[in-house]
């Protein structure tokens, strides 16, 4: 095993850097400025215009030559006087002070300095412990220096730390999008603050205890990182809370994966919200905890938009209520969908082909469709005289068969046609 | 040594054709093919990690008496790499439009990809036709030109035959190919515009209004009519105008049910593709079949004299 001197001399200068007031530095560097200042020191002269140009190269030469300076530092401690030393170690403060005005603070201080007991400045000397180039260190010693880790106090991405820490090393294991999580405001700060053992393995194992599985659980923290700072009686509680609603173990679990904020709403947040499709939908609640199970989203979102899509169905579609209702149990995703789609595929739908409300309700699903979609095969079937959707019709046309078909058995199947003759007639309209 | 992402990008780069449908703004036609684009591109595997050096310390076996610690070097790939940490390799890709269809309109547009782009500039600045299908309906107009705007008025149409309406779009072709001759800068008098004209070459030299080159009728079925139209510049405003100036010419109103780009420059409705296929695995075909049509473009200008004489 080897570690190179050279390597440790420099490890041990960059840990000393850091405390630049107490270092002993050497009086008799070679460079020109340096040799100046000294000059002017000690006559009592300085010259401003020279001066502000100092601290940079001298910090410079500081950098570059270590391994010469610390061999100077050796032997200036032994034979250099108290009074010499003194005067050097004020230079090294001053170095780290401001240009302006440099002169009179320097010039000061070297007065004072002369003031102040040899001895009292002997003992601050020799409190650092300064090693010497030829001093031998053993190898335990060498291999136990740390390197500081050279991580940038600011940056914009998590990529700098992803070596460094241990928690998002293993957030990157399990499987959660740093990439995503970064672009969000203060998760980034949030995530690199975290220990792994103390703040988030707990979380873990509960989502695991919960029945969220192993897949899941990246997904599920790249959606919601602040599961990981909520505290875990608050999670417990909400799910013993959801249990006692009578959700089953996997029904809970499937919903905490699906819509992964749920757990971070508190309790009366989330009886107030159960609350609110009770009311409004007015189904029993076997079916309410159903429909919810298949939609969690729905609990975590605005209920406005909710409130509105219902109002919606009733007064401008003017579907009944117990039309709502069979929809909602057929399709919960009618809950969230956007207004707009919705009114333009129902208005197609109704208007257009004629379907009345009965079969609609039948099939919901063709409120989800892509409306592209819907008009497309309707023209298609119109122009070729097939666009029956009555059930009574001899070669009726059902809505499912319409809408969820891929296009080649929809073109073979009901079209009877070849799906080269639907790309033509697509290009036709 | 390029990535396989890179290299499937570089594919990309070229004009092709799509077939936009009524209904649909062209901006989300575009985006639609970027985003399918990119997930093909970001979907083939990343490139090699790099490795990195860790030293580890290890107590050198269970003979721990003699304190012996050694270090080892172990090579892994940094995790810095890892796609989960970097995110997606390309955020972008250049998908430039050709001459746009409004959310009316339906039919070839033409799609610029990477340095296709520049090619996408050219094409325009030679001034080439696009061919449209315009559907009428007589008998009513509304605010927008259109079957779906308000009504304004309601007229009849019972004497329109169809030679009065080809005697109407005769003579619009007439205004317009006087147009065409003031717009091209050219001298009447001179042997260089009698070839031109011959060979059915004028064309607006730089702005111009928009200009018809060609039009005629396709089919005449009252209320309902169709028109074939060749022209420069237009917008579809435009051409839904025109639909309601021939109505008012005919003694009655008009509006527009249908505007349909049959044709952009060189692109034709065969080439495009509809909006299941707007995918890398059928735009990259596309975009190699018409290369050779675009090396065309760039070589001769003048390349767009085979579509336009009828």
């Amino acid at each position: 095993m080897f570690v190179c001197r050279r390597c440790v001399r420099v490890l041990r200068s960059a840990l000393l850097y850091v405390q630049p007031p107490v270092t002993p530095a050497s009086p008799l560097p070679a460079g020109g400025a340096v040799d100046l200042r000294y000059r002017s020191v000690t006559t009592g002269h300085s010259s401003a215009s020279l001066l502000p140009r100092m601290p940079s190269g001298r910090r410079r030469e500081r950098r570059e030559s270590c391994g010469i300076r610390y061999l100077t530092d050796h032997t200036e401690q032994k034979s250099a006087s108290p009074h010499g030393q003194t005067s050097s170690s004020v230079l090294q403060q001053s170095n780290h002070k401001t240009a302006q005005g440099e002169a009179f603070k320097l010039h000061r201080e070297a007065s004072r300095s002369v003031s102040v007991p040899a001895a009292q400045t002997l003992i601050d000397l020799d409190a650092v412990p300064c090693p010497s180039p030829f001093e031998e260190i053993s190898e335990e010693d060498a291999i136990q220096i740390t390197v500081p880790s050279d991580l940038p106090p600011v940056t914009f991405t998590l990529r700098d730390y992803v070596d460094k820490s241990e928690t998002l090393r293993r957030l990157v294991e399990l499987g959660v999008n740093l990439s995503k999580l970064e672009q969000r405001p203060n998760v980034g700060s949030m995530l690199v603050r975290l220990d792994f053992q103390a703040d988030v393995a707990p979380r873990l194992f509960f989502l695991k205890d919960l029945g969220v599985e192993d897949s899941q659980l990246g997904l599920l923290l790249t959606k919601n990182p602040f599961i990981l700072t909520e505290s875990l009686e608050n999670l417990q509680a909400r799910v013993s809370y959801l249990k006692s609603k009578k959700f089953s173990s996997e029904s809970v679990a499937a919903m905490v994966s699906k819509a992964p904020y749920l757990l971070n709403f508190s309790i009366k947040r989330l009886d107030n919200r159960l609350g609110f499709f009770q009311e409004q939908l007015g189904l029993s609640a076997q079916k309410l905890r159903d429909v919810v199970t298949r939609l969690p989203r729905s609990l975590c979102g605005s209920l406005e938009p909710i409130k509105e899509n219902l109002k919606v169905y009733e007064l401008e579609f003017g579907f009944r209520k117990n039309e709502i209702q069979h929809i909602v149990t057929k399709v919960p995703k009618v809950l969230t969908a956007n207004k707009r789609k919705m009114t333009q595929v129902f208005d197609f739908v109704h208007n257009v082909m004629g379907v009345p409300h009965s079969l609609i309700a039948n099939f919901p699903q063709v409120l989800n469709a892509k409306f592209l979609r819907i008009r497309e095969r309707h023209l298609f079937l119109e122009y070729l005289g097939r666009a029956h959707y009555d059930p009574a019709h001899p070669n009726y046309v059902s809505l499912e068969r319409l809408v969820s078909l891929p296009d080649e058995t929809f073109c073979s199947e009901v079209a009877l046609a070849s799906l080269d003759d639907f790309e033509r007639f697509q290009k036709t309209l | 040594m390029a990535t396989q992402a890179a290299r499937l990008l570089r594919k990309l780069d070229g004009l092709f054709a799509v077939y936009k449908p009524p209904g649909v703004h062209w901006k989300l036609v575009r985006d639609t093919v970027e985003s399918n684009l990119l997930r093909a591109v970001n979907s083939s595997p990343p490139a090699a990690p790099r490795f990195q050096v860790h030293f580890q310390l290890l107590s050198s076996g269970e003979s721990s008496s003699s304190r012996e610690l050694t270090v080892t070097a172990t090579r892994l790939p940094a995790l810095a790499d890892h796609p989960l940490v970097t995110g997606p390799q390309f955020h972008k890709i250049r998908v430039g439009v050709g001459h746009r269809l409004d959310a009316f309109s339906s039919g070839v547009l033409v799609l610029g990809l990477g340095n296709g782009n520049t090619a996408l500039e050219s094409l325009y600045r030679s001034h080439v036709t696009r061919a449209y299908t315009l559907e009428g309906e007589f008998g009513m107009a509304t605010d927008d030109f259109t079957h779906s705007g308000r009504v304004i008025e309601r007229t009849t149409y019972g004497h329109v035959t169809q030679d009065k309406l080809e005697r109407v779009l005769a003579m619009v072709q007439g205004a317009n190919q006087k147009a065409l001759i003031t717009y091209s800068r050219v001298n009447l008098h001179s042997q260089e515009a009698y070839d031109l004209a011959v060979k059915g070459m004028l064309r607006p030299q730089d702005k111009s209004p928009p200009i018809l080159t060609g039009l005629r009728c396709l089919c005449f079925d009252p209320p309902h009519f169709t028109l074939e139209v060749q022209c420069v510049n237009e917008t579809q405003w435009y051409l839904r105008k025109l639909l309601h100036e021939v109505g008012l010419e005919l003694r009655t109103t008009a509006v527009c049910t249908k505007v349909r780009r049959t044709r952009d420059g060189p692109f034709k409705m065969e080439d495009a593709l509809t909006h299941n296929h707007w995918t890398a695995d059928d735009i990259i075909p596309a975009v190699t079949h018409l290369r050779d049509c675009y090396t065309s473009v760039s070589s001769h200008p003048s390349f767009s004299i085979k579509h336009n004489t009828m």
